[in-house]
């Protein structure tokens, strides 16, 4: 399958209308049947589509590593233990069929793992680090911030580090406690100079991460860690990418937006199913895929059209990359909104031990906020 | 006599364990028996004699600990894979006589701090197995009210500063408590442990070189079992010689698996610390099992190499090896592990039983402000139990 090339259609018409492109389509409807299952042994009922291969999300990040490395010869996948495959085996079997000049495993040091990256990417190169977990992110944070992404801002466009995308498994996993949990998006969306995309089910993720490996900028890519081997989806096989910039409408609906990203789609999506049969509302739930820069013109658009807007992401409320946009919907959709635009967020507090679910914005709380707009 | 004075003194300070203070005491009177210990290597520093002195009831009291230690870490093994443990789990059997030892050579007013694998240090530090089991499980009896798990365990009263998740985070903070022993005038060092993965953080050698530079009463533990995660050590720092890492300050390596060379160096590592300031020492340790109960162990290092550090150089063994060639009777021996295995399986039965703590513990202790105080940004109010649709599988 060639690259596909996204072709950028009016929005209010993109919108309102069935995408009709090939494969946006078909990855868009193949996403609404995204099982999700917790039981290995339940396989879904249907053989893959021709051309389409059943994976989880590790497999498909797997997959996308692989075309990477195989399309871009100067292209390295290193971090922390990816030799033998990596604590989410998302990297096995790429020491085998890359050699060890190409996938290394990094000393346990963020800032040097980053830092040394930025340093190859600024020769051309293209460097795939990987973070273990986002929560460790944090000493790479001032590589990342002050170099990475002002490096082409503060030589005037003599260098930059475009071949680096960083790689980090985030989100809560149900036992993950304080440290294997974290979601740092917010972070790094107020960074102009890097971009943030987060994937939210296996074709997306292959497709999103072949995109932000190619992309001429460094992008910092959080993979939801809950989804690794619990999303399983028919991924098309062979190299394709993914427009960054750009949201996916996940359902179509007529009285309340719902954005989320990464593994909060999942919740929205249902959410969303029991809104429908419980109460009779209809949700639009718009995936982001990408948080910087994302794609305020067609969450715009949907919350012209529904008049209702529901943002939900596990990190905590305060400061979190709802709150963005929120702001930019109550600025630009001001007169068409039936109710304030609401966050359903994680609790500002960091994220607990065993009061996980007291902390998350689960299918309950998010039902509730929905019925809170709708009904106000 | 001195000796029942001593203890009776010592029962006043309630709920420390006595254990290790009264084997200091027993160590003096009861008679000698003379261990010489693989000799140790040294950076910048004269090695102290690898000839220790020890005595039975001292031996003893390293076999029940050491013993109890390796218990409570089967008992959690067994506990995660039954799922009443969930979460990151990093256990220490295998590297008991480090901690041991170093726990012999100082007073519960010396400082330890250390990283995620620090089951032990509850123990050591004067806490109870139910305690630790308790938080394990997250219930509101554990150690640290079930609100901090594996990787936070604390205890105030005995200067124990955790159980920090961050690999190597804990390393500036040793540096940190260590001015404060020798502002105040203590004689205390402060024991900063960390392992041969965290010895490749930056963050370390900014500690080395603030201690180096004000002499800091402060030990550095680097405990080498090799592996950093996945990682073995060769390839992951040049240099695996840790002890010699400290360039400028003086290096001691240990055999981390015994438990009296361990005992003898930290004695010796304390008074140079109170003298004249940080000192590196890199025990040479193992793990048995993988990084954390998520890590099986087996697929970056082979089942051979495990089981020959298990017949080979198992701390507990040695021990006891010690103990029956110096008059001890095995049945004794016998008598001491039946103890042991009981006090380990009650205190998870009473862990079993404990509560949840309550959800509005669950901006608890963010700020100074008191239980149920204002939270930035959000209304307590807006927080509570969600009721969850009986099909929605979290």
């Amino acid at each position: 399958m060639q690259s596909a090339i996204f072709q950028r259609r009016p929005r209010l018409q993109r919108l309102i209308l069935p995408v009709s492109d090939n494969l946006t389509a078909a990855l868009s409807s193949l996403s609404s049947s995204t099982r999700v299952q917790a039981d290995q042994n339940n396989t879904l009922a249907t053989e893959p589509l021709p051309g389409f291969k059943r994976l989880n999300l590790c497999n498909a990040v797997n997959d996308a590593l692989g075309t990477a490395l195989d399309t871009n010869y100067r292209a390295y996948v290193f971090g922390e233990d990816v030799s033998f495959g990596g604590v989410f085996r998302c990297t096995v079997g790429l020491l085998e069929r890359f050699g060890k000049e190409r996938v290394f495993n990094t000393p346990l040091s963020e800032q040097g793992i980053v830092g040394f990256g930025i340093g190859l990417a600024a020769m051309g190169h293209t460097a795939v680090a990987e973070i273990q977990f986002a929560d460790y992110i944090f000493p790479a944070f001032d590589q990342l911030v002050n170099e990475a992404a002002k490096y082409r801002y503060r030589s005037g466009g003599s260098f930059h580090c475009g071949g680096l995308t960083v790689r980090a498994p985030y989100g809560a996993v149900g036992h993950g406690g304080h440290y294997h949990s974290q979601s740092p998006e917010a972070f790094f969306t107020h960074v102009p100079g890097i971009k943030v995309v987060m994937p939210s089910s296996p074709a997306e993720a292959k497709g999103l991460l072949l995109a932000s490996i190619r992309d001429p900028n460094p992008v910092v890519f959080f993979e939801p860690k809950m989804l690794y081997r619990t999303a399983v989806e028919d991924v098309p096989e062979g190299d394709y990418t993914l427009p960054l910039g750009v949201a996916r409408l996940v359902m179509e609906g007529s009285d309340v937006t719902l954005v989320g990203w990464g593994q909060q789609v999942l919740v929205l999506q249902q959410a969303a199913a029991q809104l429908e049969k419980a109460d009779g509302i209809s949700c639009e739930v718009v995936d982001l895929r990408t948080l910087s820069p994302w794609d305020s013109e067609m969450v715009c658009a949907s919350v012209s059209k529904t008049g209702r807007l529901v943002v939900a992401h596990e990190a905590p409320l305060t400061g979190g990359f709802g709150a963005e946009v929120a702001a930019t919907v109550a600025e630009r959709c001001f007169t068409r909104l039936e109710s304030p635009p609401v966050r359903c967020c994680g609790a500002d507090t960091p994220f607990p031990l065993i009061l996980e679910p007291v902390y998350l914005p689960g299918v309950a709380r998010v039902m509730e906020a929905v019925r809170g707009v709708v009904n106000y | 006599m001195a000796l029942p004075a001593a203890i009776s003194g010592l029962k006043a300070k309630d709920g420390l364990q006595l254990g290790m203070s009264v084997a200091r005491l027993f160590a003096s009177a009861a008679s000698q028996i003379k261990v010489e210990v693989m000799p140790y290597k040294v950076h910048r520093i004269e090695a102290p004699s690898n000839i220790v002195g020890t005595n039975v009831p001292e031996l003893m009291s390293f076999y029940k600990l050491m013993y109890k230690l390796r218990r409570m870490e089967i008992a959690a093994d067994m506990m995660y894979k039954a799922k009443f443990i969930r979460g990151f789990c990093h256990l220490y059997d295998g590297q008991e006589a480090v901690l041991t030892g170093i726990e012999a050579a100082i007073t519960l007013e010396d400082s330890i701090i250390t990283s995620y694998r620090d089951h032990c240090q509850h123990i050591t530090r004067g806490g109870s197995v139910m305690e630790l089991m308790a938080e394990l499980m997250g219930k509101s009896e554990g150690s640290t009210r079930g609100l901090g798990g594996s990787m936070h365990i604390y205890n105030r009263k005995t200067n124990f500063y955790g159980g920090n998740g961050i690999v190597g985070a804990q390393i500036p903070l040793g540096a940190g408590i260590a001015l404060a022993h020798k502002y105040r005038g203590e004689p205390n060092v402060c024991i900063t442990m960390y392992g041969d993965g965290a010895a490749n953080q930056g963050q370390k050698y900014e500690a080395l070189n603030m201690a180096g530079l004000w002499n800091l009463p402060v030990i550095f533990v680097c405990e080498n079992n090799h592996y950093g995660m996945g990682t073995a050590e060769w390839r992951a720092a040049k240099s695996p010689n840790f002890y010699t890492r400290g360039d400028y300050i003086p290096g001691i390596k240990v055999d981390g698996m015994d438990v009296l060379a361990v005992k003898h160096a930290v004695a010796f590592a304390k008074a140079y610390a109170l003298a004249n300031g940080p000192i590196i020492m890199e025990m040479d340790t193992y793990r048995y099992h993988g990084h954390s109960m998520s890590d099986p162990g087996s697929t970056y290092r082979t089942r051979d190499e495990i089981n020959a550090m298990r017949t080979e150089r198992d701390p507990i063994e040695r021990v006891k090896k010690l103990l029956l060639s110096n008059g001890v009777e095995a049945g004794e021996l016998k008598r001491v592990d039946k103890d042991v295995k009981k006090e380990v399986d009650d205190a998870v039965e009473a862990a079993k039983a404990g509560t949840i703590p309550p959800d509005s513990w669950l901006w608890k202790n963010m700020y100074v402000a008191p239980l149920g105080g204002e939270m930035r940004g959000v209304l307590p109010g807006q927080y509570h139990a969600p009721d969850f649709d009986p099909e929605y599988k979290s």
